[in-house]
């Protein structure tokens, strides 16, 4: 299973490895990380490959909220089918 | 990293995962409710008790992980999903095998199982009486202001008309005062008992949404229905296109809705999955809550009207609810219920205001009412509102749907000992709204001549 990892806020020291630290420690594959000033705000991108995640889905959102909430950002981690069904048809 | 898989992610672009995230953290982006249709038809009995014991036991058993399941859903794809609810078969029909007890009885079981589930609101303590009264069908309706006013999570619906069958004045006669005596028995409350009762003409069986859903005689045992939601969405996405003719104006409408319902769709097929029961439809509407930036009528006021109830009004909004059809109808394989724009007047910021500084007038609604999905949506009109005007208003709205083949309801509140001007205030998501003006004159004699108003040639189309 895949998922889209975004960041999004003010830009400081360290977003990334913070991130991929969670990300590594519970298993998350990082696949693909993008990271620009998109409508005047930071935006990081990130697909992950949450396959051989050892914690469940729900709790990868929640640790990963949390942190967001420490760094002053808004993370957010979602299916990708949202987004295809979204955007493809 | 597999080669694979980073084909597939390059697929999805930026600017398309930023759009997302917008829709729902800034532009009230849900899906309003994911609604778990039952059929109650095997638990009929003659001894109401028992009824109500196999009722219970079958809404527990089915609905178990129907909560549980959409906050899973919710959370992994990180799109809010509002409602859980459940929609049961009309209880008339359980009604008719014990005619000499009353009903309330199945209102409490209803009552008991959705604290039970978790669900918000159970629909279904309905009655089908458009061509006539059957057994079961006149001792429900006579009990609707009792059971909604001991109960917390029980909608009742009534069918009075459709296109084929005419329109059952005997039942809107009765419904007028039935409509009263909701609002008499809860005006402690708010007379909130009138906002959980709908009168229908033409009520689809497969509508998600409350205070009219229930589960209709055609549909299968179990299934679960979406409603979308997203007026936010459509009015941020016709500010960004600014000065736009109204042809681009009806197709960013289309695009978005095309967006908004394959999120619907994508829910509903994950719940249905994992919930080990049918997908039945999607329902493809703009439903606005009282909440800044929720309101169907801002989109209208997106469009170039000063206010919602300006002239105008009621084309801009036939061009939103086709669009909305239009763009929905292909996000979505199997497409149902009410489908299309909401306007009920108390949970809509923008018809709150309008409805305040007089804009928006009760006739005004009724021409809207012609080109939208719905009808006369959580209207607070006079408490010494007579019966027989409440009749009225209902007679003149089973009109416009019965004629235009399409559902049409009446939501009316009686806000007992209040009059025009004043407010009504029921918190949450049924909101709060001024007490609208009505027409006074009687339709006294007209309401009370009974009987049935044929079926219009529109209905002979064998």
């Amino acid at each position: 299973m895949n998922a889209v990892i975004t960041v999004l806020g003010k830009d400081t020291v360290g977003i990334l490895a913070k991130v991929s630290t969670e990300c590594a420690e519970v298993g998350v594959n990082i696949l693909e990380v993008t990271q620009s000033v998109l409508q005047g705000m930071f935006a990081m991108i990130m697909f992950v490959d949450i396959t051989g995640c050892t914690v469940p889905f729900s709790r990868l959102v929640d640790s990963l909220t949390e942190k967001g909430e420490e760094m002053g950002c808004r993370i957010h981690v979602m299916h990708e089918d949202i987004f295809n069904a979204m955007h493809k048809i | 990293m597999t080669r694979g898989r980073t084909v597939v992610f390059q697929m999805i672009n930026s600017h398309d995962i930023l759009e997302t995230i917008n829709m729902i953290d800034h532009e009230n982006l849900d899906v309003r409710t994911i609604t778990m249709g039952i059929s109650l038809l095997d638990c009929i009995d003659d001894n109401i008790d028992k009824a109500c014991e196999k009722l219970y036991d079958k809404i527990c058993r089915y609905a178990e992980n129907l909560v549980k399941t959409g906050e899973d859903i919710s959370k992994e794809y990180g799109i809010p999903i509002i409602h859980k609810r459940i929609a049961v078969t009309p209880i008339a029909m359980l009604a008719a095998a014990c005619p000499t007890m009353s009903p309330v009885k199945f209102a409490k079981a209803l009552d008991r199982a959705a604290d039970k589930v978790g669900v918000n609101f159970v629909g279904g303590y309905s009655a089908l009486v458009h061509k006539g009264f059957g057994p079961g069908d006149y001792a429900l309706i006579e009990s609707i202001p009792e059971a909604l006013a001991s109960t917390e999570k029980v909608c009742s619906s009534v069918n009075i008309g459709s296109t084929k069958a005419g329109i059952n004045m005997d039942a809107v006669e009765k419904m007028g005062k039935v409509i009263r005596r909701c609002a008499e028995l809860t005006a402690d409350r708010d007379c909130i008992g009138a906002a959980k009762l709908v009168v229908f003409c033409n009520a689809p069986e497969d509508n998600p949404f409350m205070a009219g859903a229930f589960h209709g005689a055609g549909e299968p045992d179990c299934v679960i229905n979406v409603g979308v939601s997203g007026p936010g969405v459509v009015r941020a996405a016709l500010a960004k296109a600014g000065d736009c003719n109204i042809t681009e104006v009806a197709d960013i409408v289309k695009k978005t809705a095309f967006k908004i319902t394959r999120t619907g769709q994508l829910v509903a097929k994950e719940a249905s999955k994992r919930l080990s029961v049918p997908f039945g439809i999607v329902d493809l509407s703009l439903a606005p809550t009282p909440a800044i930036g929720d309101s169907v009528a801002y989109i209208l006021e997106e469009m170039g009207l000063e206010q919602c109830g300006a002239h105008g009004t009621t084309a801009c909004l036939a061009l939103l609810n086709d669009a909305v059809k239009k763009g929905g109808v292909m996000a979505s394989s199997h497409v149902g219920g009410l489908s299309g724009a909401f306007i009920p007047v108390t949970e809509d910021a923008g018809m709150i205001e309008a409805a305040r500084s007089k804009a928006l007038s009760l006739t005004k609604l009724e021409a809207m009412t012609a080109v939208c999905s719905v009808g006369l949506d959580m209207i607070a009109i006079p408490g010494d509102t007579s019966a027989d005007i409440i009749s009225g208003i209902i007679a003149d709205e089973a009109a416009i749907g019965m004629v235009n083949s399409k559902t049409t309801a009446v939501r009316l509140i009686p806000a007992i000992g209040k009059k025009a001007g004043e407010e009504l205030n029921f918190g949450g998501l049924l909101g709060n709204g001024p007490i609208m003006d009505i027409n006074p004159k009687s339709p006294a004699k007209f309401i009370s001549r009974g009987g049935r108003i044929p079926a219009p040639m529109q209905s002979l189309k064998n």
